[in-house]
């Protein structure tokens, strides 16, 4: 087991690798800071000079990967490609456009990111999961069908379509929490609501389909006969037998987000103006600011693998088959 | 010649992937299996009425990639010279609706604009008239209810017309009685044993489609239907014209994607040792990265290059195209590797079945193996992926462009269209019809695309028959 | 007194979206019968007969597709089908416990062995706690499980096949049920482990007088079990007798049948009775008898009239309309031509074989040991001559035939084929070779692609190896130029048309697949054929016509079979000689005679013994305790030992040698 999590822990550092290296590739051979420099200053300001400011502002003044006029290991740390890649990986994103510390800002923002994306993510999970069971126990009625047409239909409307419909109703129509904002402690409860809320609504559609369809076809299952067999009435089949066994699946599908729970989402925080993670990647992109878009990448890929990790561990607890052996 | 004939790229590929389509069809023609899949597909009632809605989209998406440049007013002694601007088919079906343009914003059905302004040589300020919308009914304002009811039964009376038109056409040609069939469709298509049992609901659809077109065409003639947006553009031409990207996105990014995820998928799965360890490693470590951002940061770099190389476009429309596509590249290659990561799942499965060990036990090569044993038992898989990925594209496209690393602001999508209404919401009163407009289309679109996958899913999955 | 009366049961399938067009499915069709408190009545039938469905439909779990149309089920006074489906529950596991024919997937996977006995305690009694664990406890030891306390505690998986099997029976027990209904309950076993089953189902059925309806295809298993016999066909019974009468003289034409195609040394060399077609589909409406299309004995009034029920001399109750209770006499079967001569040349040698799969474990992954699946076997096959590799689930034997195919590549060892070693060639220079031997596979629903024609699947070895030329027989010798034209006359060989070559296998039942996997191998012409349980997936009446056909073709092309299978039966009607697999490792070889009826080897005697017998006769010897051990990590000495009946000292220490009886005749045994 601990040699098992040990080996995945060592397979995630060729993928990380991999990843800097295919950021690195994406941001500084894809185009050269000299075309990023040109895109920035707007074509009526581009001038050597300012290029060549620009650049040595952002320390996109080195060479790439090789620095051969310099002496000694500074060949190699004297480069783009040490001092914005290699360095990451100790947690030094470099500073942000606006002169700011990219890893401070990370560190400050994830408290409301996760104080948003957590509660939705346990809360529609709950809410998916009991109404799945739902429509598997009154499976192949008309309750059953009509659930399944809502779900298409609620995985149809575009989830912006949530956000903007939710704050209309809920904040302009109703005046019933803040249309957006955020404050600390207690107060936080107040913006989160609503958020929340839609956040749920609009995940259920999808996933309640795809809960329903894995316990369909855990249903379908030997040992689920062998339970009835036993006479154990359909609600104790449902949640000892059935529920059981459909974890795994579940678990696999659903573990690996949590740790990218932290990373926040980009409509809900932009449209609610919550200063988290999501809404700080979505200004980044607005502006342009390359070195916030490559950290965040870069984050965003460390959480996944943990992620997965997350997953082969949870799995093996779930699975006393993968467990024992 | 009055018109220049402009193959956009997009355009190439739409007409490429349609083709394929029909070659596919006729392979899968000769497919016992997949024939008989289809035809459950076919005797599916939601599937097929589904299937209509999404034809009439395919249709004027279809219309909106016929791309040309109008001849300009010859001047005398000069060379013939071509309109800039690259205009499609449908913009000339619609060409009423796209030059009536009004100053700025109206409600629909209006027939003043949404805000009030000072009049000339008036001191006050008024709702002033609209250029077009209800322009006919001159100063007889109170007859704009009436006008818009009359309107609308004409539509009903037009498109009902058409449809029992087109309905007895279909009675001729499979040998029915008119009568008899509509009977038979309004006692609910209980009785027609013999028949399809999706026919009367595609009829049943087809009808509710020509109504609507109907009342369009009719209320179109005199009003901005879904009112005009800022610049005074009628919505519903920018609804219309938002479909052609929608279904590009949902369409070549599969396109472009599906190959690689094919080959890459079975390659891990059938070769295995180290092809399968660094094709795993590949798509572990792309989708390690999360979606959005790296979208984001490809679209982004594409930018640079578009935005550094002015002079690769002629035009704006190949611009935007050039955008278009390369957005479709980008969602292509970060998509592909749930797709690859599905196949090669199925592929180890495949690889130990007996008809491949059979195949093996000949010496058949590797190459061929996979080309006719494992290839063919995993289309429905690859076919499935296709229908189900449609519209969750479809979706993400608004997403995109509302984070701002869509589709060129330029070019008209259901995400530009949502971005620029998002703003109006503010206004007070709300300005909510191109909202409104742009999520209705964007659901039916979306909708029609998720049943009828459900149900081709459902027909080709041997797994999902509960 | 019954305790269980069942009248006119019928279940019905409505056509659904997977048979648009197709009639309603009568899987069962107005069946009856009782049982007796402490009887065992077997309802006997071949794949898709409905006796599964009747079963189910006592128990009301039918597949939610599935309902109960018209009858009723009367248990101890009570119409089960008219209960609540609350009283229904009380009857589930209380008054009827079931078990079902995969033990490695009737039971939940992840709750452990002990919550799924205590669950059932808790709710046919007040049992609670610690008493419903001992319970659980008792329950275990008396299916004989050793260890029971740790068992509790463990998970199905950690279980074999046969202790699984065990604890189903105690669940189904937990309920102290006065009626068991059991599945095919040993199909999904070896024979030894069948045997042990059986033992314990018979044993418990005495001592607790608890009634048993079992469910099987396998004469055998009735003639061991059964008081009273029902023949299901086509979703009724047509017989109904008691054990002894059925067993002397069966009474229907379709029973008859059924025996006259079981394969077995008296018809050594002969060929079997097969019924001609197949079971008709489930929707199909039926005028008159429902066996008439396949019945040599159908008179006018067959096709017309169902023929009703009539009880003949020896006490059976037969629906048929012939007047005597023995069928017009059969064609004289069995005792065929005499063994080919023996055949100088070996065709394979195979020595030391062995396939080790390493076991990695840790991080980084290095192998920290083996599965021996083969561990060093040798043997010697002549043309033209069938050696039967027999053994049970685990000893190795179908990765030893894939081995010497090269579809898996030895770990060491040496194959020869005609002379020639394959396992120093490469893929490239197999090529050539593979013409010569070719493999019939198990399952005949996946050994062909469902994505190609009959035409293309039969085609496709001759256009891999561009075949006829190299053809041993040279009698199709050209360079392939038309496989179209050669695939016809294949088709007919092994028994089908030849227009079915634009057809797909979907279209084709799993006996004609079969015949269809045989043509495709007899396309290139081989020499050698190894046959991977080609039978096993069959109904006896379709494996009556596989082997029949096998042993034409040998006749004829003079073709060699290494025949891999479990079953004795077949290895004694058709093998010349007989090696007898144990973990990894050949333990007893010599010719059919040799092997089957003065067998050396202890556990070539237990199978032997295990083999339940339709001829009545009992076992001889002490049946065998416990299942086989892992082959990652096989005993030391010789492998039987911790089950041997006669393991001393000495067997535990080395691995005994090959002892020699006689030309042919070896063991591997140091008390043989
Ligand atoms: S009734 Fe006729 S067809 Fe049926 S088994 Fe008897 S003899 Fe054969
Ligand atoms: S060698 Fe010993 S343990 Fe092995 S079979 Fe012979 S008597 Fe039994």
């Amino acid at each position: 087991m601990l040699a098992y999590i040990i080996r995945r822990l060592l397979y995630a550092i060729p993928i990380l690798i991999g990843v800097n290296l295919l950021t690195f590739a994406l941001f500084f051979v894809v185009n050269t800071p000299d075309d990023m420099a040109r895109m920035q200053l707007g074509v009526k300001r581009v001038t050597p000079e300012a290029i060549q400011k620009w650049k040595v502002e952002r320390g996109y003044d080195k060479p790439l990967v090789w620095n051969a006029a310099a002496a000694g290991s500074a060949t190699l740390t004297d480069t783009i490609f040490f001092s914005k890649s290699v360095r990451m990986f100790a947690g030094d994103f470099g500073r942000a456009d606006d002169g700011r510390d990219i890893s401070r800002e990370i560190g400050s923002r994830m408290g409301p990111s996760l104080a948003i994306a957590l509660p939705t993510f346990v809360l529609g999970l709950f809410v998916a999961i009991s109404f799945a069971l739902l429509l598997v126990f009154f499976r192949a009625t008309t309750l059953d069908f009509a659930g399944v047409v809502l779900c298409v239909a609620m995985m149809s409307i575009s989830g912006l379509f949530y956000i903007i419909g939710g704050q209309w109703l809920v904040s302009k129509v109703w005046h019933l929490v803040p249309i957006s904002g955020y404050g600390g402690g207690l107060d936080a409860a107040k913006f989160l609501i609503l958020p929340v809320i839609i956040g749920v609504f609009g995940g259920i559609g999808s996933s309640t389909r795809w809960y329903r369809t894995i316990f369909l076809e855990e249903i379908t299952r030997d040992y689920v006969r062998t339970a009835r067999a036993k006479g154990l009435p359909e609600r104790v089949v449902l949640f000892r037998h059935v529920l059981r066994n459909a974890m795994i699946p579940i678990l696999t599908g659903v573990v690996v987000v949590i740790p990218s729970l932290f990373m926040g989402s980009l409509l809900t925080e932009s449209f609610f103006g919550i200063p988290g993670l999501g809404s700080y990647t979505i200004d980044a992109i607005n502006a342009q600011d390359f070195a916030v878009v490559r950290s965040m990448v870069f984050i965003g890929s460390v959480l996944y693998i943990a992620g997965l990790l997350l997953t082969d561990i949870s799995y093996t607890l779930a699975d006393p088959r993968v467990r024992l052996q | 010649m009055s018109i220049q004939p402009v193959l956009l790229w997009s355009d190439v590929l739409l007409f490429v992937l349609m083709a394929s389509i029909g070659g596919l069809s006729l392979w899968a023609r000769r497919q016992d299996a997949l024939r008989a899949a289809w035809a459950r597909v076919a005797r599916n009632p939601v599937a097929m009425s589904a299937a209509t809605v999404l034809a009439a989209f395919v249709l004027i998406g279809l219309l909106d990639s016929v791309h040309y440049r109008a001849r300009l007013p010859a001047q005398p002694g000069a060379e013939t010279r071509y309109s800039v601007e690259v205009n499609s088919a449908l913009d000339a079906v619609l060409a009423d609706l796209r030059q009536r343009a009004e100053k700025t914003y109206s409600a629909p059905l209006a027939t003043h604009l949404f805000a009030k302004e000072a009049l000339e040589n008036s001191a006050q300020r008024e709702f002033p008239r609209l250029k077009f919308g209800g322009a006919h009914l001159g100063a007889d304002l109170a007859a704009h209810e009436f006008d818009i009811a009359v309107r609308v039964s004409r539509g009903c009376a037009a498109g009902m017309l058409l449809w029992l038109l087109m309905a007895s056409l279909w009675c001729r040609l499979a040998d029915l009685e008119l009568i008899a069939t509509l009977k038979q469709l309004r006692e609910g298509n209980q009785g027609s044993g013999a028949g399809n049992p999706a026919t009367g609901a595609v009829f049943v659809t087809l009808l509710g489609i020509l109504l609507l077109l109907g009342i369009a065409i009719s209320l179109g003639g005199g009003y901005h239907v879904f009112g005009t947006d800022k610049v005074g553009q009628d919505v519903l031409y920018l609804s219309l014209k938002s479909i052609r990207t929608g279904l590009l996105i949902g369409t070549l990014t599969t396109l472009v994607m599906l190959p690689l995820a094919v080959l890459l998928g079975i390659l891990a799965g059938y070769v295995g040792g180290w092809v399968d360890d660094l094709i795993q490693y590949l798509y572990t470590t792309l989708s390690s990265i999360p979606g959005v951002l790296l979208i984001a940061a490809a679209v982004l770099m594409m930018q640079v290059i578009i935005d550094t190389h002015p002079d690769w476009f002629a035009t704006s429309a190949e611009r935007a195209d050039a955008r278009l596509l390369a957005l479709c590249l980008i969602l292509g290659m970060t998509s592909w590797t749930g797709v690859a990561r599905l196949l090669r799942g199925e592929t180890l499965k495949l690889r130990e079945l007996e008809f491949v060990q059979a195949a093996q036990a000949f010496g058949v090569g590797r190459f061929a193996i996979m080309r006719r044993h494992i290839l063919p038992n995993l289309m429905h898989i690859v076919l499935i992926a296709l229908v189900m990925d449609f519209s969750g594209l479809v979706l993400a496209e608004a997403v995109l462009s509302y984070v701002g690393v869509g589709v060129d602001p330029s070019t008209i999508s259901f995400g530009t269209m949502i971005n620029t209404a998002r703003m109006e919401l503010a206004r007070e009163p709300m300005v909510w019809w191109s909202l409104v407009a742009a999520f209705a289309f964007m659901f039916a679109l979306v909708l029609a695309a998720n049943l009828f996958a459900d149900a081709v899913r459902d027909a080709f999955d041997p797994r999902s028959s509960a | 007194m019954t305790i269980l009366s069942v009248r006119d049961l019928a279940i019905h399938i409505p056509p659904g979206d997977f048979r648009p067009g197709a009639g309603i499915a009568r899987p069962v069709d107005g069946i009856s019968f009782d049982i007796t408190p402490g009887e065992c009545f077997a309802l006997l039938g071949e794949s898709g007969c409905g006796k599964s469905m009747t079963a189910l439909g006592i128990m009301r779990l039918l597949p939610i597709a599935a309902r109960a149309v018209a009858g009723t089920v009367n248990f101890e006074g009570r119409d089960l089908l008219a209960l609540p489906e609350s009283g229904m529950r009380d009857v589930r596991g209380g008054g009827i416990g079931m078990i079902f024919q995969e033990p490695a997937t009737s039971l939940n996977p992840v709750l452990t062995v002990g919550r799924q006995i205590v669950e059932a305690l808790e709710l046919h009694s007040a049992m609670r706690g610690q008493a419903a664990r001992a319970r659980a406890a008792e329950l275990l030891d008396q299916v004989g499980i050793p260890d029971p306390l740790r068992r509790l505690d463990e998970f199905p998986f950690q279980l074999s096949g046969g202790l699984r099997q065990r604890v189903m029976i105690a669940i189904a027990l937990a309920g102290e049920p006065r009626l068991l209904i059991a599945d095919e309950p040993t199909t999904a076993l070896d024979v030894t482990i069948q045997a042990q089953v059986l033992d314990l189902l018979d044993d418990l059925r005495r001592k607790q007088g608890m009634a048993l309806l079992l469910i099987t295809h396998d004469l055998g298993v009735v003639a061991r079990m059964a008081d009273r016999v029902g023949v299901m066909y086509g979703g009724q019974l047509v017989e109904e007798a008691p054990r002894a009468a059925f067993f002397s003289q069966a009474a229907h034409p379709y029973s008859v049948r059924l025996f006259a195609a079981l394969p077995d040394a008296k018809r050594r060399g002969g060929r079997l009775a097969t019924i001609p077609g197949s079971v008709p589909a489930a929707d199909v409406r039926h005028l008159g008898c429902r066996f008439a299309e396949r019945c040599s004995e159908a008179v006018l009034a067959c096709a017309a009239t169902p023929p009703p029920w009539r009880v003949v001399e020896t006490g059976q109750r037969v629906r048929c309309h012939l007047p005597g209770a023995a069928p017009a006499a059969l064609p004289q079967i069995g005792a065929g031509a005499a063994v080919l001569a023996i055949a100088a040349r070996p065709l394979l040698e195979v020595s030391d074989l062995q396939v080790h799969f390493p076991i990695r474990r840790g991080i980084l992954q290095r192998a920290v040991g083996a599965v021996r699946a083969v561990d060093g076997m040798s043997l010697q096959l002549m043309a033209g001559r069938t050696l039967a590799l027999v053994g049970e689930s685990g000893c190795g034997k179908t990765t030893a035939g894939k081995a010497m195919l090269q579809l898996i590549r030895p770990t060491a060892g040496r194959v020869q084929l005609d002379g020639v070693e394959l396992t120093t060639r490469s893929a490239a220079e197999l090529r050539p070779l593979r013409a010569k031997m070719q493999m019939v596979f198990q399952d005949p629903f996946a050994s062909l692609n469902p994505r190609l024609r009959i035409g293309d699947i039969i085609a496709e070895g001759m256009q891999a190896l561009g075949t006829g030329a190299m053809g041993a027989n040279g009698s199709m010798g050209d360079n392939g130029g038309d496989t179209a034209a050669k695939v016809g006359p294949l088709l007919e060989q092994v028994g089908l048309r030849a227009d079915m070559v634009d057809r797909y296998p979907h279209e084709f039942s799993g006996g004609q697949r079969q015949r269809i996997a045989i043509a495709r191998a007899l396309a290139v012409h081989p020499q050698l054929l190894i046959c991977d349980e080609p039978t096993s997936a069959l109904d006896v009446s379709v494996q009556a016509q596989i082997l029949n056909l096998l042993s034409d073709l040998q006749r004829d092309l003079k073709l060699a079979y290494l025949f891999i299978t479990h079953n004795i039966a077949v290895v004694d009607y058709l093998a010349h000689d007989v090696a007898v697999m144990y973990l990894g490792r050949v333990v007893e070889r010599g010719t059919a005679d040799e092997v089957l009826r003065q067998s050396r080897h202890p556990y070539t005697q237990a199978l032997l013994a295990a083999v339940p017998r339709i001829d009545g006769l009992g076992p001889l010897v002490v049946k065998l305790a416990g299942d086989m051990p892992s082959p990652a990590n096989p005993p030391a000495g010789c492998h039987f030992h911790p089950r041997c009946p006669l393991a001393d000292d000495a067997c535990r220490r080395d691995y005994p040698p090959e002892r020699r009886f006689g030309a042919t005749h070896a063991v591997r045994c140091i008390k043989a």
